[in-house]
C-alpha cells in the first residue's frame, strides 16, 4: 500500500453485472463516512440561508399540531383527551417515513451527475435521505418531549421500551421503500409525483389523527376482523408508539366509554411490530437486489 | 493479483430512439415499448491484465468504447458481461469537481468529495492543508463554491482528486482540456504518480501523448481489442486503423480544404540506415521517405507534400515536391516518389510525418495522410532542444 495512513489490505472493487445483496451491503458499510457526509450535506444545505434554520424542522410539526388541534378538537369535537400527546405519537414517525421517501424517491436522479461520474455505492443516495429524515425526527421529538415536559404528562413507563422496536422496524421499513423507489424512479420518473398522492392516501388510512377504533370497529360492524388494519405496515409502529407515549386506551365522556387503542399486552404490540419487522428486512433485501438489477443502466439513463 | 484484471468484459448500451421514460407513456405504448429500442455493444469481450505500476493507455476513435472501458473500470457503469477487480483505491480525472455542491463553502466540499473518493474524514483533515494549497485556494477556501470561477473550481477538483493518494489513477481527455499551465501540472503529477508505482489508465486519442506517458497501451475499435501492445507499437497499429478508414470516401481537412482523392497516398515508408532492426533514428542519419501513390486518371498538376512536426504540433521542416525543384511531370497509374534527407538535423524526440498530394497551386488537395510515419529520435546525451545545428568549439577567436 502507498499511502501510511490507509490500512494494509487495499480494498478490492469488484465490478461486475451481479453482485450479491451481501456484497452490496459490505460495500455501503465501507463508504459509511460518506453516508455521514451526504447527511450532513442534506441538513446544511437544507436550511442554508435561512435565517430560522433547524427550527424550520421543529415548527413544522407545531404547525400541524394547531391546524389538527383547531380542526378535530376545537370544530370537530372528537373529544379525545390530551390530543396534542396522541397526535404527536403518531405524527413524528409519519413525518420521518413521508419525508424519507419523498426525499429519497427523487435521489438518484437528481444526483446524476454524480452518479455518471464517480463510483460509490448508490443505495448510500436514498440512505442518506433517510438518514437526514432522522435527524428531523430527532429534532421534532424535542417537541414532543417539551408538550410531555410542559403538561407534566404521566407516560406509560411499562410500554416505554417499545419505542425501540417501533422505531428500529420504522427505520428498516422507510429504508427499504426509500432504496427500491429511487431505483424505479430512474426509469419511471412519474414515481415521485405519484408518490404524493400515495403518501397523502397512506396518511388518512393510517390512525394518527383519529384513533384506532374508529376504522376497528366500523369494521367490525361489517363482520371484518379488525386486524385488518394491521395490514397497512405503518399501523403497528403507530399504535405502539401511541401506547407507549399515549398511553390512554379509553376515556369516559358523558358516561359513554370509549375505547382508543387496542386493550392488549405489550406482547402483542411487539407481535405486530415483530412480523412487519420481518417483513421489512426481507422487503429491504429485496429492494437491495432489485436495485442492483436497475443500477447497471442507471449511468445511461440520466 | 494484477492491480486491475479485466476478465470477458461486454457492455450492451440500449438506445431507444423514442425515450419513453414518464410512467403514462409506458402505459400508453405498452406491447409496443419493444419497438423504439435499438442496441449496440460498446465493448465486446475486453480481456486485459494490468499490473501495478503500468501505465496504460488506451487508444480508440470516438465511439471505439476506451470512455465506456474506463468507466467500467471506475465502477461506474456495470459491465453487461465479465467482470472487473481493482485492487486499491481508484480516483478518477474524469471529471473534475464532479459532486461539488454550490450552497457550499470549498472546506466542505473538499471533505464531501473526498468521501466520495473514499477516504476517512481523519485522512482528508490530515491532507486538507496540501489540497488547499495545491488549489491556491486558501483565501476562499470558507467561501460557497457557486462563488468560485470555473477555473477555481476545477483546480479545487483536482486538488482533491490526485490528494485521495490513489493507487489506481483514470485519466480521461481532462489533459486536453484547461489551459497549458494546467495541462503542465497535470502532466507533472502524472509522472511523479508513475515515480510513485501507482498504477495509471489513461484514455485518449492524442497518440503523442499516450506515447509520451504510457508503457503498454490498447487500441479498440467499436467496442473490440485491435491490439495491446508496448506503446509505440500500439500507436502504429492505431494508425494503419486511422489510414485505413482515410481510403474510403471523401474527406475535409480540418482547415476546410475538400480532398478529392483522385491521386490518392497508399502507404508511406519512412527508412534510415538500420531501421529494420531499431525503431529509433540518431541525429544526423539519413532519412528517406517514401510515398506509393495511385490515381484514377494521369494527372500534370500534382505536387507532393511533406512536413515534420514534433509533438505540439509545430513544424519543424515543409516542404513540397515544387519547391525542392524536382517538378514532377503527369503521374499515371500508380509509382513511387521518395523525400530523401541526407542528414537528420533532429535532437531527442518523437516528430510525426504528414504527407500531402496537391496541385501546384495547393488550392486542390487530393490527398492528405497526417501522422504518416513517426520518427523518434535518440541522440546521445549531452546537447539539449530539438535542431541538431552541429555546432563546434575551438579555442581562441574565430579565425
Amino acid at each position: 500500500m502507498l499511502s501510511p495512513m490507509t490500512t494494509t489490505d487495499p480494498p478490492i472493487l469488484v465490478v461486475a453485472p451481479r453482485r450479491s445483496v451481501w456484497r452490496r451491503l459490505q460495500a455501503v458499510w465501507q463508504y459509511r463516512e460518506l453516508l455521514v457526509g451526504l447527511i450532513r450535506k442534506e441538513l446544511n444545505v437544507k436550511y442554508k440561508d435561512s435565517s430560522l434554520g433547524f427550527l424550520w424542522s421543529m415548527l413544522n410539526p407545531a404547525m400541524y399540531m394547531v391546524v389538527f388541534y383547531v380542526v378535530f378538537q376545537v370544530i370537530l369535537d372528537s373529544g379525545i383527551p390530551n390530543f396534542v400527546v396522541y397526535l404527536l405519537a403518531g405524527l413524528l414517525p409519519w413525518n420521518f417515513f413521508a419525508s424519507s421517501l419523498s426525499g429519497a424517491t427523487g435521489s438518484i436522479v437528481q444526483n446524476g451527475s454524480l452518479v455518471n461520474k464517480v463510483y460509490f455505492p448508490r443505495e448510500i443516495l436514498p440512505l442518506a435521505t433517510v438518514g437526514a429524515s432522522v435527524v428531523h425526527f430527532l429534532l421534532q421529538g424535542t417537541v414532543l418531549l417539551a408538550v410531555l415536559a410542559v403538561f407534566r404528562y404521566d407516560v406509560a413507563l411499562s410500554y416505554m421500551w417499545l419505542v425501540i422496536p417501533s422505531l428500529l422496524v420504522l427505520l428498516v421499513l422507510a429504508s427499504g421503500i426509500a432504496i427500491l423507489f429511487a431505483a424505479l424512479n430512474v426509469y419511471a420518473r412519474d414515481l415521485q409525483h405519484l408518490l404524493e398522492l400515495l403518501l397523502l392516501g397512506w396518511f388518512w388510512t393510517t390512525p394518527i389523527v383519529y384513533p384506532w377504533f374508529l376504522p376497528a370497529d366500523q369494521l367490525a360492524e361489517k363482520g371484518y376482523s379488525s386486524s385488518l388494519l394491521l395490514l397497512n405496515p405503518i399501523v403497528p409502529v403507530v399504535i405502539a408508539l401511541q401506547r407507549a407515549i399515549y398511553g390512554t386506551e379509553s376515556y369516559v365522556r358523558d358516561g359513554i366509554t370509549t375505547q382508543l387503542l387496542p386493550a392488549e399486552g405489550a406482547w402483542w404490540y411487539l407481535r405486530n411490530l415483530g412480523l412487519v419487522g420481518l417483513a421489512a428486512c426481507a422487503l429491504f433485501i429485496v429492494a437491495i437486489h432489485i436495485f442492483g438489477r436497475l443500477e447497471a443502466n442507471f449511468a445511461e439513463e440520466l | 493479483m494484477s492491480a486491475i484484471s479485466i476478465k470477458g468484459v461486454s457492455k450492451r448500451f440500449r438506445v431507444s430512439e423514442d425515450r419513453q421514460t414518464s410512467l403514462k407513456e409506458r402505459v400508453v405504448h405498452l406491447g409496443r415499448a419493444k419497438r423504439g429500442h435499438r442496441e449496440f455493444w460498446a465493448l465486446q469481450d475486453i480481456d486485459l491484465e494490468i499490473e501495478q505500476g503500468e501505465t496504460v493507455g488506451l487508444l480508440g476513435h470516438n465511439g471505439s468504447g476506451k470512455s465506456t472501458l474506463l468507466k467500467c473500470v471506475g465502477g461506474i457503469l456495470n459491465p453487461t458481461f465479465g467482470e472487473v477487480r481493482v485492487r486499491g483505491r481508484i480516483a478518477s480525472l474524469l471529471e473534475l469537481g464532479a459532486g461539488f455542491h454550490p450552497e457550499l463553502s470549498g472546506r466542505e466540499n473538499v471533505f464531501l468529495n473526498g468521501s466520495i473518493l473514499g477516504l476517512s474524514k481523519r485522512d482528508i483533515a490530515s491532507r486538507f492543508d496540501d489540497i488547499v494549497g495545491f488549489a491556491e485556494l486558501e483565501d476562499f477556501i470558507d467561501e460557497q463554491v457557486k462563488h468560485y470561477s470555473s477555473g477555481m473550481y476545477v483546480r479545487l477538483g483536482f486538488a482533491v482528486a490526485i490528494n485521495v493518494e490513489p493507487d489506481v489513477l483514470l485519466v480521461d481527455e481532462v489533459l486536453s482540456v484547461g489551459d497549458e499551465a494546467f495541462q503542465t501540472k497535470c502532466l507533472e503529477k502524472v509522472r511523479e504518480f508513475q515515480h510513485d508505482g501507482r498504477t495509471i489508465v489513461f484514455v485518449s486519442h492524442a497518440a503523442e501523448l499516450v506515447r509520451r506517458i504510457c508503457t503498454r497501451a490498447m487500441v479498440l475499435d467499436h467496442g473490440r481489442t485491435v491490439t495491446i501492445d508496448d506503446a509505440a507499437s500500439a500507436i502504429l497499429v492505431f494508425r494503419e486503423g486511422l489510414l485505413g478508414k482515410h481510403l474510403d470516401g471523401d474527406r475535409v481537412l480540418a482547415h476546410g480544404h475538400r480532398i478529392t482523392r483522385t491521386v490518392r497516398i497508399d502507404e508511406v515508408i519512412a527508412a534510415w540506415p538500420g531501421s529494420d532492426e531499431r525503431g529509433y533514428v540518431s541525429p544526423g542519419d539519413p532519412v528517406t521517405i517514401a510515398v506509393r501513390y495511385d490515381c484514377d486518371a494521369p494527372t500534370e498538376d500534382v505536387a507532393f507534400a511533406l512536413e515534420i512536426r514534433d509533438t505540439d504540433g509545430t513544424i519543424v521542416y515543409g516542404c513540397n515536391s515544387d519547391v525542392l525543384g524536382g517538378q514532377l511531370g503527369a503521374i499515371a497509374d500508380s509509382g513511387w516518389i521518395t523525400f530523401e534527407i541526407p542528414s537528420l538535423g533532429l535532437l531527442d524526440g518523437v516528430y510525426r510525418v504528414d504527407v500531402g498530394v496537391h496541385t501546384h497551386d495547393a488550392v486542390t488537395e487530393y490527398d492528405f495522410v497526417q501522422a504518416a510515419a513517426l520518427l523518434t529520435v535518440i541522440g546521445g546525451p549531452g546537447v539539449v532542444g530539438i535542431a541538431d545545428l552541429s555546432a563546434r568549439v575551438r579555442d581562441g577567436r574565430p579565425l
